[in-house]
């Protein structure tokens, strides 16, 4: 599905990632851990193609196709979607009208945002006053009118209280198992996923096949997402990575 | 009233490039006068069409069109209003006279002059007390032949508890290019009154436009005034004043516009709030593609207890072109909450991109905040001015 190799990239002239290599199969989803300025945004932004990215060394294959330098809406068309962050608030555009843009036309808007509690939120402008879980619902609630094939999903749960974590994760659950084919499966999958997170607790919601530990700018280590979640929790970052490092 | 008319001839406008009226000739007043708008010049119609004048005058509780100087149609359909060329309604009523030159004085500058000493003709709307006008009247001024002035003496008259809809039209024949509009307007609102006032242009790439607008609202009334103009455009230079003399009064202000390479357009308004627990909101959109953009604003608090907001955003997205915003607030009480707030920028690419992540490509990406920017902040627009600012919007090619 993704495969990314010694991928370097600057953002104002500074090397952030210093040759990224790293794989999501088809049909697989992918936790990517590490501490804060590690490039986990970074990489995610990257494989979207945002333009504060400068790819220098290195590629980005997607779906067999080196999109490494494919402008940001092929890509979406061709089946990649992000949910990011912190989007950027935009007055007097609706989320009403990005929502329906985003989609193809055959999913209801009214119904999709309603089962994300988003339904009050169409009239207004896009992020603009939202909070920590409206913006989220915002994401997904875009996403799920996309339909992508390959979610980005940087931190899904971070600013989100409790009751809204459910509801983020039952949805995020819900679009990678949902039934529409993507031409591959892997058991009940089709769809496919790299997921930034913090503190694993989107792990409760998706069953994750890999993980990846990033710091510095390079992958450090890689394995099964619980065992590497539970060596992070335990022994922090610069433990989990030096005995990964032995094993391999 | 003459000798202050002629005093004033020479006397510039306060804002805005100096046209020297001996340059033009007076329009003409005669014209062949229309049953219908059907019977209009297939030509004409369609310069009416592209200013939202619906030669069906379907849905519309009244049409009248003004070519150059004279009234060439006019009709109402609504027992409630009267719809006549002002100078006949000045014949007809003798008090209108009191109303006549009040809110728009003949000597603020060479232009009201000008067209007070022409005799200028224009349309009386009056709607009687109580009378909800269902649909829009609708008017439309167009400048027909080079090298003319048109003026034109409006005086809108909305009585006690009575409303209406306007959506005027203005604009030059492809023939008619460097001309020069000199569109006077009387707008009181009574007491209870609502009026929404909406004005679509299209004037020629070297087309004078010098309208002065004077709006006086009483007790509770309330007036709503949108100015569209996306189409390029000589010198515009607009800047009406509203005063609010009745308790709870509340006018709003809405500009949106586009200043294409060559146009000037400076747009402004003020509102002078006169009388306790009055409101009033100017909301000041704009984009410059190379030409010049001026947006002003001007509130002033003269009562207690006043709530007065003003907001002026504009878009630079071309390397060439100004955009020059001038904010004012002027407060005589301490009881009174005014604010504004000023930007002018270029499109954040963060927001272009986050749009493109969800298959836009640049282009739609682009024209989608633009027309978000245009019309999204701005509330219950009439659909015609909508459909403007987007085919203004399409047309424009935005993400170039």
């Amino acid at each position: 599905m993704l495969r990314i190799e010694d991928l370097h990239v600057e953002v104002d002239g500074r090397e952030v990632l210093s040759g990224v290599d790293l794989e999501v199969p088809a049909g697989h989803t992918c936790v990517l851990f590490g501490p804060n300025g590690s490039g986990k945004s970074t990489l995610l932004h990257t494989i979207m193609g945002f333009g504060q990215y400068e790819v220098t060394k290195g590629r980005i294959l997607f779906l067999g196709r080196d999109v490494t330098h494919l402008p940001i809406h092929e890509r979406a068309r061709m089946g990649m979607g992000i949910m990011l962050q912190r989007p950027p608030n935009i007055v007097g555009l609706r989320l009403n009208d990005l929502v329906v843009a985003a989609g193809d036309g055959h999913l209801d808007t009214e119904e999709t945002a309603k089962a994300l509690n988003m339904d009050r939120f169409l009239e207004r402008d896009i992020n603009v006053g939202f909070s920590g879980g409206e913006i989220k619902r915002s994401e997904l609630l875009q996403l799920s009118m996309q339909e992508p094939c390959f979610f980005l999903l940087d931190e899904p749960e971070s600013g989100v209280d409790m009751e809204s974590i459910d509801l983020v994760g039952r949805k995020i659950h819900s679009m990678l198992y949902d039934k529409k084919g993507c031409g591959w499966e892997k058991g009940d999958r089709s769809k496919s996923a790299l997921v930034i997170t913090h503190t694993g607790k989107v792990l409760d919601y998706i069953d994750a096949d890999c993980a990846y530990v990033i710091r510095g700018g390079r992958i450090m280590c890689s394995g099964r997402p619980r065992d590497i979640l539970r060596d992070i929790q335990e022994r922090g970052y610069g433990e989990c990575i030096k005995c990964r490092m032995v094993k391999l | 009233m003459r000798r202050r008319a002629e005093e004033a001839l020479k006397r510039k406008g306060a804002f805005g490039r100096d046209y020297d009226l001996d340059e033009f000739e007076p329009g003409s007043s005669e014209g062949d006068t229309y049953e219908t708008l059907e019977d209009i010049t297939p030509e004409q119609k369609q310069t009416m069409m592209n200013v939202g004048v619906l030669p069906s005058a379907e849905e519309r509780s009244g049409s009248l069109v003004y070519v150059d100087n004279a009234v060439v149609h006019q009709s109402s359909a609504d027992q409630g209003m009267e719809l006549l060329p002002t100078l006949d309604a000045m014949e007809r009523y003798d008090w209108l006279s009191d109303y006549s030159w009040r809110a728009v004085p003949v000597d603020k500058d060479k232009y009201t002059a000008r067209a007070y000493l022409e005799g200028a003709n224009g349309y009386f709307i009056r709607v009687k007390a109580g009378r909800k006008v269902e649909f829009p009247v609708q008017t439309c001024m167009m400048i027909d032949t080079e090298k003319r002035t048109q003026h034109t003496h409006n005086i809108i008259i909305v009585e006690e508890g009575a409303s209406l809809d306007i959506i005027t039209g203005c604009a030059t024949s492809s023939h008619a290019n460097e001309s020069l509009h000199l569109g006077m307007s009387e707008i009181y609102v009574l007491d209870g009154g609502s009026l929404s006032f909406s004005m679509i242009h299209n004037w020629g790439e070297k087309t004078g436009v010098r309208p002065r607008t004077g709006v006086e609202l009483g007790k509770e009334a309330s007036f709503v005034n949108n100015y569209v103009i996306m189409k390029p455009a000589g010198s515009v230079q607009s800047y009406p004043t509203c005063q609010l003399n009745g308790e709870g009064a509340a006018a709003k202000f809405n500009s949106i516009a586009i200043s294409h390479p060559g146009s000037e357009i400076d747009l402004g308004s003020q509102v002078i709030m006169n009388a306790p627990h009055s409101a009033a909101e100017i909301l000041s959109r704009s984009i410059t593609l190379g030409g010049e953009m001026i947006a002003r604003g001007r509130l002033v608090g003269n009562a207690p207890d006043i709530r007065a907001h003003l907001e002026c955003r504009s878009l630079i997205m071309s390397e060439e072109g100004r955009t020059l915003a001038i904010p004012e607030l002027e407060a005589m009480y301490p009881d009174v909450e005014m604010t504004h707030e000023a930007a002018v920028g270029k499109i954040a690419r963060e927001q272009v991109e986050y749009l493109m992540a969800r298959g836009l490509d640049e282009d739609e990406a682009v024209g989608m905040i633009v027309r978000g920017f245009l019309e999204g902040s701005i509330r219950g627009l009439p659909e015609s001015l909508r459909q403007e600012i987007d085919d203004a919007v399409s047309m424009a090619n935005l993400g170039n």
